[in-house]
């Protein structure tokens, strides 16, 4: 038997410099202006507090005398708040700032917990197989006729009538995470769990069970690392998402709180004064986030094509 | 033929099997229903009569029996915060999401069919690569924000349309309520329907381009082009109905989808419909509310990819002759 | 169009190029190809996979999809050149004057329609029948095609045939116009052994009895020496050798030829015959200067190296070699010279 050894990490960078990767990214002015404003809007979330004018989320600084406050430009401005305020008088750039951050750490742990979750269930479906497989694989199958907000819905009302007593200020994040984690998961299951089945019969994984190795051992050291390629693909494509889910739970006042208001949560408050005509409270925070979304997708839309064609 | 049908049918059983036991485990753990009916000054003695009437003490699998049984009497028990029974909380909601869920899924065919196949035969055109545009913002935008916007547009600045509600709506038989046959019935559909079904409008659309694309590429498209059939005959007549085969189980399943994205747009349109109400519950944790819906969609969801796989094995003769050989 | 006498040739090309055009570099697939196919002949094409059989068969009838291009020559059907025309022009003839038959019968039928119907649709879309008559005319053609108890057949589903039978319904998809000019691009390869013989033999019979040419595009050599009149080996875009099949296949000229028939197992002839032809058939984006060739030829010499050989008249064949190209008696020099 011959032993046939994984692809090696040395020769990576020089694949990806070969690649038609960089080649495809530098030839597609779309893409490259979707990396730049995902860029932008990651580092205004990243550093929100030192690049917002006032933080939303202290009451001592927020006046109810300041709300309603139109943008700078329009007549009744005030240059102190350049996108206006909102109803509790937050300066709404600020509250952007801040709830952009929220939303990218919500849907990025929900992205990540789901990950986990996907990996390690379809590592084990693939590499053991027999039962432990179709139970994972049935589940997998009836999660997926549902949608996922149907499903965070679901999770997100039951956990809050698991923990009805603790204040939903402390817990709401948390439930938000643990939703999308559990919504999101069985794309990964379903790859991971293909490509195990694919590495399981290499000569590699056949040499470390003779060798007598355990086996979540060979599972994380052996098989993982040639498994895992996808994910960053399906992890991408899952941001946009794990966002517009928060912000669809936030909106539909399931999610974050208008106390620690995340994108979805300012829309929903914006939503309500629509008609009154102040149009910015729910203007600025759709925008952003219809450009946060849209740009992650066309970043994911091109790493798929570029990285595997073949992805679904 | 009938052995498939047997065997799907058993599968979608065991698919509401497990449901069930979700909604059961739902509905018996999370929220106690002895703590929905006593008050806190209730004599501890009452409390345990009361657990004991409801059924609460017996073996784990009489009480999940207890609950399939009523459930298939659409039996859910009673909403914790109106008082009242889950099934006709539900039924009187049930048109309003039904109807908005139909017209949504005949405007996403309707719409998404035609632009695929227009995008998918004329890649390289203008117009194609604005729908491929629209069809990337389609997906991106949150169907809220869509909701919101339309509303802005059409309701706030131009006035055209109502941005909340039914209009009014004619009674039909005992139960049935629609606004089909109100013209501000109509109206009032117009905007939460394009919001519900944009979304399913693109995925049919990016899912006909690439089937399509994938069709044309065939040997037997090769082929029939080969023997001097008429641009027309091979797109349409060939290509046109081999794209549609699988993406007829697509939009089966998308019709379950549109039922439960529905929440999202009764929210925005305050649309008196199921998924609002089950919006509410969640909010409340309301229990029989939640598990009851989520039995009803699992039933719809089952029954379409029920329908879906037959409507699919009537279509290909391929797949038929297989099915009837098993 | 009576004033043809035999002596035009059914199709002739002349010089066609075709040419892929990608991100890196534009590909030629076809380099300056010229051959004629005259009334009832049956032409070879042999050749490895990706030497330009299939890219020829699809320039002449049209079908040549984006990126590829037809980048120069012409296509002359009986007289009259067809690669310049409007491509609803070109749709008439497709079918009607020039039928094709696909390599794989499992996919050229579409698997939705009845066998009928897909032939109902050719012969309709190219006579003035009536449905009825173009499904009595459907029925004989399935007959002719030998295919037991047409009446009934012709409501089956392509499935319900097997990989002969379907290709016996393609063929009678390919003639249901009664076109002068049959494209067969390698109609036996998917096909079990048994049935191959079946299939070339009817080609033959219905194309002889109508007088259509044929152009029987294959990699199998022993299909050629059995049914073609004249064979044209290709190579990496170009043609290497075409002339009489007898001679071709009995001694052939080119090196190249050589070694392809070398690779045919005779039955007569003792195993130590059989030849390889070292190394493979460079990718069309790295065909080397000179004559495409030369790294794989056992006689190369320096002019292979520098200068495209061309097809040059050797008796009555045509052969692009540059050992032909002087008289016999230098041929050893300069190899020996190189």
């Amino acid at each position: 038997m011959s032993l046939t050894t994984p692809p090696v990490a040395a020769s990576r960078w020089a694949r990806f410099r070969d690649s038609d990767i960089l080649a495809s990214f530098l030839k597609s002015k779309v893409t490259m202006a979707a990396a730049f404003v995902v860029l932008m809007l990651f580092v205004g979330a990243a550093f929100s507090p030192w690049l917002a004018p006032t933080n939303p989320f202290d009451p001592a600084s927020v006046f109810l005398s300041d709300s309603m406050i139109p943008p700078a430009w329009q007549d009744g401005g005030d240059p102190r708040f350049i996108l206006g305020t909102d109803d509790q008088g937050r300066d709404l750039y600020s509250a952007i700032l801040y709830g952009m951050r929220v939303s990218l750490i919500v849907g990025g742990l929900g992205c990540l917990l789901a990950a986990v979750i996907g990996i390690t269930l379809g590592l084990l479906a693939g590499y053991l197989g027999g039962r432990v497989d179709s139970i994972i694989m049935r589940i997998a199958d009836v999660q997926l006729t549902f949608p996922a907000i149907l499903i965070a819905l679901l999770i997100d009302g039951v956990v809050r009538g698991l923990f009805k007593n603790a204040s939903r200020e402390d817990t709401a994040i948390y439930v938000l995470v643990v939703s999308i984690g559990l919504s999101f998961w069985v794309q990964y299951a379903r790859t991971i769990r293909g490509s195990t089945l694919v590495e399981r019969n290499k000569d590699y994984v056949m040499a470390a069970r003779l060798v007598g190795l355990p086996a979540p051992l060979i599972m994380l050291r052996h098989v993982l690392p040639n498994v895992i390629g996808p994910v960053l693909v399906i992890l991408t494509i899952n941001l946009g998402l794990a966002v517009i889910t928060e912000a669809t739970l936030s909106f539909l006042g399931v999610g974050l709180p208008p106390t620690q208001p995340s994108l979805g949560t300012l829309i929903s408050i914006g939503n309500r004064y629509l008609f009154s005509g102040d149009w910015w409270i729910v203007a600025f925070p759709g925008v952003t986030l219809a450009a946060l979304v849209l740009a992650v997708n066309l970043l994911g839309d091109w790493l798929r094509d570029a990285l595997n064609p073949r992805l679904r | 033929m009938l052995a498939f049908i047997l065997r799907r049918l058993f599968q979608s059983l065991i698919v509401m099997l497990s449901v069930a036991l979700i909604a059961f485990a739902m509905f018996r753990f999370v929220g106690d229903p002895v703590n929905q009916i006593v008050s806190l000054d209730t004599p501890a003695e009452q409390v345990r009569q009361i657990r004991q009437s409801l059924g609460l003490d017996d073996p784990f699998l009489v009480q999940f029996a207890r609950y399939i049984y009523n459930a298939a009497r659409l039996e859910f028990g009673v909403s914790y915060q109106f008082r009242l029974p889950v099934i006709s909380l539900l039924g009187e909601r049930a048109p309003a999401t039904l109807e908005l869920a139909f017209c949504s899924a005949l405007f996403s065919l309707l719409v998404g069919i035609p632009m695929g196949v227009y995008t998918a035969l004329n890649r390289d055109s203008w117009l194609a690569k604005l729908f491929q545009a629209i069809s990337l913002i389609g997906i991106s935008l949150p169907t809220f924000l869509i909701g919101i916007l339309l509303i802005y547009l059409f309701s706030v600045t131009l006035g055209w349309l109502p941005s909340f509600g039914r209009g009014d709506v004619v009674k039909i038989g005992s139960w049935w309520t629609t606004g089909l046959l109100t013209v501000s019935g109509l109206k009032a559909l117009i905007l939460p329907s394009i919001t519900l079904g944009l979304f399913q409008m693109t995925l049919i659309m990016r899912l006909v381009r690439a089937e399509m694309l994938e069709v044309l590429r065939a040997d037997y498209i090769k082929f029939a082009r080969a023997r001097g059939l008429t641009t027309r005959a091979v797109h349409f007549g060939h290509a046109l109905k081999n794209t549609l085969v699988p993406v007829i189980t697509i939009a089966g399943l998308q019709l379950g989808s549109i039922i439960a994205f529905a929440i999202i747009t009764e929210t925005v349109f305050q649309w008196p419909g199921m998924g609002q109400l089950f919006l509410r519950s969640v909010q409340n944790v309301d229990i029989p509310i939640m598990a009851a819906y989520l039995m009803l969609i699992s039933f719809l969801f089952v029954s379409i990819n029920l329908m879906v796989d037959l409507l699919y094995a009537m279509v290909d003769p391929r797949l038929r002759a297989t099915v009837g050989a098993h | 169009m009576t004033g043809q006498s035999s002596s035009v040739p059914v199709l002739s090309v002349r010089d066609l190029t075709v040419e892929f055009v990608t991100r890196r570099a534009t590909l030629r697939a076809l380099d300056a190809i010229s051959f004629d196919i005259a009334r009832g002949e049956v032409l070879g094409v042999v050749g490895e996979s990706g030497a330009g059989k299939s890219v020829t068969g699809s320039a002449i009838i049209g079908l040549i999809d984006p990126p590829g291009r037809i980048a120069g020559g012409e296509v002359v059907l009986s007289g009259e050149r067809i690669d310049n025309l409007p491509p609803e022009a070109m749709r008439r003839i497709r079918g009607k004057r020039i039928g094709m038959i696909f390599q794989d019968p499992l996919t050229s039928l579409n698997p939705l329609y009845r066998v009928g119907e897909q032939l109902v649709e050719t012969i309709r879309t190219h006579t003035d029948l009536n449905a009825a008559d173009a499904r009595k005319r459907a029925i004989a053609l399935l007959d002719e095609v030998g295919i037991s108890a047409p009446e009934r057949r012709i409501d089956g589903y392509p499935h319900e045939f097997s990989g002969g039978m379907r290709q016996r319904v393609v063929i009678a998809l390919a003639l249901c116009a009664e076109p002068e000019f049959i494209i067969a691009d390698e109609p036996t390869t998917a096909l079990d052994v048994s049935v191959q013989a079946q299939i070339i033999t009817l080609i033959k019979r219905l194309c002889s009895e109508r007088g259509t040419s044929v152009m029987l595009v294959t990699h199998d050599m022993g299909v050629i020496a059995e049914t073609a009149d004249r064979v044209a080996v290709m190579y990496a875009g170009r043609i290497a050798e075409i002339g009489p099949v007898r001679d071709v296949v009995k001694q052939p000229l080119h090196p190249y030829a050589k070694g392809l028939m070398g690779a045919i197992p005779s039955l007569e002839g003792d195993a130590e015959r059989l030849v390889q032809i070292p190394g493979s058939m460079p990718r069309l984006s790295a065909i080397p200067s000179g004559c495409a060739f030369n790294p794989r030829c056992s006689r190369v010499f320096a002019r292979c190296h520098v200068e495209r050989p061309e097809l040059i008249q050797v008796g009555d064949r045509k052969v692009a070699c540059h050992l032909y190209d002087m008289p016999e008696s230098l041929r050893g020099k300069a190899e020996i010279a190189a």
